[in-house]
């Protein structure tokens, strides 16, 4: 009976989502749809490799690496100190009762800001950064840099927050200081975690680099945009070849990782 | 370092404020130097009261002096200082899994230690005579270099000792250190403990399981029952019926092997949830 129930409540809550963002997935088989669509799919095969195209995309493909792992790091950077702050675990005060009045503001402040980096989206970042830098990688990168921090310092609390804290809770206890207590109890707990969120986020970093460079933040994203404005579906799938290639390359060096400090 | 307890009630922080306190208007004075054995039936607040002393939780009645000092009326740092002179050894080891053996002792240098040089020492482990020594001490030398997954519970159990021992603490509170351990093992334990701390005059508080440990190695042994202090004398005048007195009802912790270990309630953890 409860079952039945709660199938049709879900339901009755998903049915106005479903209005709401006018999923009708009909429309795919509507040969108006089909033809063009199916014409830009065919123009796929083959994927373009002339020497000089690919040279070309290589230098992109380089550029879009260098734009996500530059990225990346000052978003570690940033995230960093924002997770050590607002980790709950590393707080003395915390330890017995209520944390104190100063750091449980700062813990605030901190996920406050957490919060604003995160919440603007990196495409947002990119079009403001490109008026301000101009066209081109750096604003691909501060961007990144931006949303990232957000995102890395809120997931690093959390994944320190989530696990076993009672080796860390045991060296505050005995007076070790709170970075002393997260190098020798937090970071030994948890780094394999950390490890492969962060190389899973610079995967990200290297998809988002390719939808930032449509708005002219450079990369291999750029070079797609002008061959999609031309339907160039071959040049397309060559650079989609790539995707995949350096995504299958994150996933790799995240498997080796957790391995070698498993 | 000398500690006192006056009229002192202790409850569980994870425990509903309405609750009875787990130790109820303990009033106990530890001497410099001094060796105390603390027994008691599963419940009876032994854990509680090693927290109550180790600053680990605030009393909620009655005052604690450490060192004539009330570590709750002090400010936070130096309250940070004084449980820098102390070393509390929580029942089951606080090893993180993955790190090495040297490193989990070691850390129980990290009060005295800036964070450069503790830094320093992760790559570098500074002090590794030191750490051999303290481990030999427990029969684990041989582990120095083995990472704490590796060890089997008894042998945790002792890393954890040792850290206690690498720790130039001048009080050591330890929470049942024999419940992994065989009995020469056990025995090993406890006269390395005590040795240790009658070496740097350092005051030891052990709760036990084993009965007759605790009147063999220790001088004075406190019986808890109930949260209450049910007897605290030199342990030549334990007799049999104040032992029977403590474990009415639960005869068979006193005569039995040793029981289970307590499981240590861990407030439940907030699912995690990574947005991806």
């Amino acid at each position: 009976m409860g079952r039945l129930f709660w199938s049709l409540a879900a339901l009755v809550v998903a049915w106005p989502m479903l209005v709401a963002t006018e999923f009708k997935p009909w429309v795919f088989f509507e040969p108006s749809s089909m033809k063009p669509t199916l014409k830009f799919l065919s123009d796929f095969v083959p994927p373009k490799v002339e020497p000089s195209f690919l040279a070309l995309v290589a230098k992109e493909t380089w550029r879009t690496v260098a734009i996500a792992t530059a990225g990346i790091a000052i978003a570690f950077v940033i995230a960093v100190p924002l997770a050590l702050v607002s980790v709950r675990v590393l707080s003395i005060s915390a330890l017995t009762g209520r944390m104190n009045a100063l750091p449980a503001s700062v813990r605030y402040a901190a996920r406050a800001l957490a919060i604003l980096l995160r919440s603007v989206p990196e495409l947002i970042w990119a079009l403001v950064f490109v008026r301000v830098v101009g066209l081109g990688p750096t604003a691909g990168v501060l961007a990144i840099a931006l949303t990232y921090g957000g995102m890395l310092g809120k997931v690093y609390a959390e994944i320190l927050e989530s696990g076993e804290t009672h080796a860390t809770a045991s060296l505050l206890r005995n007076g070790s200081g709170r970075l002393q207590a997260f190098f020798y109890g937090l970071l030994p707990q948890n780094a394999a975690e950390l490890t492969s969120y962060t190389v899973y986020r610079w995967e990200c970093a290297i998809r988002s680099s390719a939808v930032l460079g449509f708005v002219g933040a450079g990369g291999l994203g750029q070079q797609m945009d002008t061959s999609m404005k031309m339907f160039n579906g071959s040049e397309v799938a060559t650079m989609l070849l790539v995707f995949i290639a350096l995504v299958w390359l994150a996933d790799y060096a995240s498997a080796w990782l957790r391995r070698t400090l498993a | 370092m000398k500690a006192t307890l006056n009229t002192v009630d202790a409850r569980h922080p994870a425990a509903r404020q309405d609750a009875a306190p787990a130790i109820r208007t303990i009033s106990l004075t530890f001497e410099q130097g001094e060796q105390v054995a603390v027994i008691g039936a599963s419940g009876s607040g032994k854990t509680t009261l090693l927290h109550a002393i180790a600053c680990a939780l605030k009393p909620s009645a009655g005052t604690l002096t450490l060192a004539n000092q009330n570590p709750w009326a002090v400010s936070g740092r130096a309250l940070q200082a004084i449980r820098g002179q102390l070393f509390l050894a929580p029942q089951t080891p606080p090893l993180p899994p993955r790190q090495r053996v040297v490193t989990s002792v070691l850390a129980g240098r990290l009060p005295h230690q800036s964070l450069w040089a503790s830094l320093r020492s992760l790559f570098y482990p500074s002090g590794i005579t030191e750490a051999e020594t303290a481990l030999a001490h427990f029969d684990v030398a041989d582990k120095l270099f083995e990472r704490v997954d590796r060890l089997s519970g008894g042998e945790r159990q002792r890393v954890g000792l040792a850290r206690a021992l690498a720790s130039d603490a001048s009080l050591y509170l330890v929470d049942e250190p024999l419940s992994a351990l065989d009995p020469t093992r056990a025995q090993l334990a406890i006269s390395s403990l005590t040795t240790a701390a009658k070496e740097r005059g350092a005051t030891l508080v052990c709760t036990l399981h084993q009965v007759d440990t605790a009147l063999a190695s220790f001088p004075r042994v406190i019986g808890l029952r109930d949260g209450l202090v049910a007897f605290d004398v030199p342990s030549a005048e334990v007799t049999r019926d104040m032992l029977h007195a403590l474990y009415a009802n639960k005869l068979n912790e006193l005569n039995g092997p040793a029981p289970a270990p307590e499981t240590i309630e861990q407030p439940s953890q907030p699912a995690v949830m990574h947005c991806r």
